[in-house]
């Protein structure tokens, strides 16, 4: 396969990168971000009617509990609805919606389902996802540099920041609600970018070995190709398995289908387009003065 | 040798479809039965159906006093939850002051939710300030220091004064009763003798006794304003254990088993076409190693299953996910082990050469990336809660097992395969 000048254009993929981070940071400064009541405390309660009933219908139900709610239909027959509301109803609240809901359609029990997060959780999840994914990063940063040397493990890191980065800036620019899927969306992204990254970085490792050239442009650019099979087949395989459940599953497997897409293209394109162009300039940056210790 | 190695080959294959065929339709000899591995996969609310409700303690309790008072609450709620007679109740402390109760495929859920959080917090407090304390008070009315709580108390049941009035009268514990005769000695040893105990349920005053003297027997009574069924409904409180803590609902989680297994099942067929397609694309893009790859692949979906059945461990949607992605990684080993095998026969190696050299340079890369990933799954595991713990578990499950199934199966039947064919183009060459 003849070697393709993936560094030729580097500065494209870091505008590209930062430019979809940065629209992204400012849709997220002047709109919000479009938070699930996950990160916002609230009730989201989804009933299932067996028939189709228009959101006004469901709306003026409901409108004595005062709860200003979102309301939209889900299932493949639009029988059910999904009634999200700020507001963190307690059990008793929940059970008084409930029967509103079963006097007028006769439902049961098993008909509802709620989601209640009181205020605090959110930001509780939140932070407590947050510390996971630095504490795991500064652990496979160590590890990386063990085995292979410290720029890859900064460039690894590097790469991981922008992919969450880059998701927040997806989620900010589609409004898509940010519920427990984005947490989904971020460990996918930790896991699967991660393995993409190592992978490249590995083949990597080798050439650096077998090329004293200190060409590290050129070091990238033959490791990418030779990868890029790999990096195809691997990616096309994983979308086809997440592209099913997102073509085949019920609505709730859709919406946490969605995410798991977005994190795998994600970090494939980040681990050749970002991790191994920082890598190679990173080297290359401090150059000469430094003797290469690669293991 | 080349028979054995047929033979050897094929004994493989039929062993991982007979696995995989138990797996899937269960097995029965004799007396000897298996059933199908669905019915022994423990599923997660999400998909099962149930409730989950965290409770927050509200309280300032911290350290040790806090551990006790958790622990206290956590076997009264296990308590309440047995007189339901619910099945497989889960109910974890998390974090210092929280609460997580796991009720899979109850029936009634808020009706569940309403006994087990029905707070009914006990107490005896020594007025301590000088405004005394009156009954229908609110408890932050006045200055008072805390006797004991419900969680001391052994038996209540109701019976009469002098007066013929309903009262509670209780039994306490062997703490119970010393606290109790504590806290009447500090009554009673005010200056004036005259001291007062509030019997407070749920921060209201519903009795406020008066104490002159030093009880050490640990029974005594509770008078107030109670008609025969509210002293009758308070002793049931007391007997079936009142919290030692006020609970403030934080999050929950109800989910219909319709609505949670129809989403389950919608995911295993897609996820069945999916690997199905995966099985198809890698037979026609890599021949024989795609054949192998996906008999590998079956033993990997198998080993997965029994052992999350073997650990106990619970299905989440989140777990999906992390299956999801250790599929992908037990894909992405294959990938990296056949093209390392092109790029060996490319440079003119002989079949069996390129093999071995092959594997030898993919594990490398293979054990680094699935090393890396399952440190980041062991950390997720350690510091993450609910989903994020469901997630890592299946991905460290996973990751294992695609060493495994890549490693060892991949290996064996690429070497194995030799035995019926030596065509470089069967095994993806296209030189």
């Amino acid at each position: 396969m003849k070697t393709i000048n993936f560094m030729k254009h580097y500065k494209l993929w870091f505008v590209f990168s930062g430019a979809v981070i940065l629209i992204g940071l400012i849709m997220m400064l002047v709109n919000g971000l479009n938070l699930g009541i996950d990160f916002t405390g609230g009730t989201m309660m989804q009933v299932e009617l067996a028939k189709e009933v228009s959101v006004q219908e469901v709306a003026d139900l409901i409108s004595d509990f005062d709860l200003n709610p979102d309301i939209v239909h889900s299932g493949v027959d639009k029988t059910g609805v999904i009634i999200k509301t700020k507001q963190s109803l307690d059990n008793a609240k929940r059970i008084e919606v409930f029967n509103v809901f079963k006097d007028k359609y006769g439902i049961e029990s098993k008909d509802f389902s709620a989601d209640q997060f009181g205020p605090a959780m959110g930001e509780e999840i939140r932070n407590r996802a947050i510390t996971a994914v630095l504490i795991a990063s500064v652990f496979m940063l160590i590890y990386i540099s063990i085995r292979f040397e410290t720029v890859f493990g900064v460039a690894a890191i590097v790469c991981l920041l922008h992919d969450v980065f880059f998701l927040i800036a997806i989620y900010a620019i589609t409004g898509k609600s940010i519920s427990s899927s984005f947490i989904a969306a971020v460990l996918t992204i930790v896991g699967y970018s991660i393995n993409d990254t190592i992978v490249v970085f590995d083949r990597v490792r080798e050439n650096v070995k077998r090329d004293k050239s200190k060409d590290y442009f050129g070091i990238i650019n033959t490791s990418v190709t030779q990868t890029m099979t790999r990096t195809i087949n691997t990616s096309l395989t994983t979308l086809l398995v997440i592209g099913a459940l997102y073509v085949f599953g019920a609505s709730s497997i859709k919406e946490f289908a969605f995410p798991l897409l977005v994190g795998v293209t994600v970090g494939t394109y980040s681990s050749v387009f970002i991790a191994s162009p920082v890598w190679a300039v990173t080297r290359r940056y401090l150059g000469k003065n430094s003797h290469y210790a690669s293991k | 040798m080349k028979g054995k190695n047929t033979l050897l080959f094929f004994l493989i294959v039929a062993l991982i479809a007979g696995l995989a065929f138990v797996a899937i339709n269960g097995i029965t000899i004799g007396t000897f039965s298996i059933s199908p591995v669905k019915d022994d996969l423990k599923l997660g609310l999400d998909i099962r159906g149930g409730v989950s409700v965290v409770y927050e303690a509200q309280t300032d309790e911290s350290g040790a006093d806090l551990t006790k008072t958790m622990e206290q609450t956590k076997q009264i709620i296990g308590r309440r939850i047995n007189e339901l007679g619910l099945t497989e109740p889960v109910i974890t402390l998390q974090g210092d002051k929280r609460l997580r109760i796991e009720l899979p495929g109850v029936e009634n859920a808020q009706d569940a939710i309403n006994v087990i959080g029905k707070t009914a917090v006990l107490e005896f407090d020594l007025v301590t300030g000088s405004v005394a304390a009156k009954e229908g008070m609110d408890v932050s009315e006045f200055e008072y220091e805390r006797v004991l709580t419900g969680i001391n108390i052994k038996d209540a049941y109701v019976s009469k004064n002098s007066y013929n009035q309903p009262i509670v009268a209780f039994k306490l514990d062997s703490e119970g009763t010393d606290l109790f005769a504590e806290g009447t000695r500090k009554a009673s040893s005010n200056g004036t003798g005259v001291g007062q105990i509030a019997v407070v349920l749920d921060g209201k005053v519903i009795s406020a006794p008066t104490s002159r003297v030093v009880i050490t027997s640990g029974e005594a009574t509770i008078d107030g304003n109670f008609t025969y069924d509210t002293a009758n409904e308070l002793a049931m409180l007391i007997r079936g254990g009142a919290l030692p803590v006020q609970l403030e609902e934080v999050q929950t989680s109800v989910i219909g088993p319709t609505l949670g297994l129809n989403s389950f099942n919608s995911a295993i067929k897609a996820a069945i076409y999916g690997i199905i397609i995966v099985m198809l694309f890698m037979m026609i893009y890599y021949r024989i190693p795609g054949i192998i790859a996906s008999i590998a692949l079956t033993l990997y979906a198998t080993v997965v299953v029994y052992v999350m059945v073997g650990l106990g461990a619970t299905l989440t949607l989140p777990g999906i996910a992390g299956i999801v992605i250790s599929l992908g990684m037990a894909v992405d080993a294959n990938v990296i082990i056949f093209e390392r095998l092109k790029e060996e026969m490319k440079v003119g190696k002989s079949l069996r050469a390129s093999i071995d050299g092959g594997f030898h340079r993919a594990m490398s890369t293979i054990i680094d990336s699935n090393v890396t990933t399952f440190i980041a799954a062991l950390i997720l595991f350690a510091f993450g809660e609910g989903p994020i713990k469901g997630f890592a578990v299946t991905l460290m499950i996973g990751i294992i097992s695609s060493m495994f199934t890549a490693v060892i199966v991949t290996k064996s039947l690429l070497r194995f395969s030799l035995a019926f064919t030596d065509r470089k183009k069967l095994y993806g060459s296209r030189g």
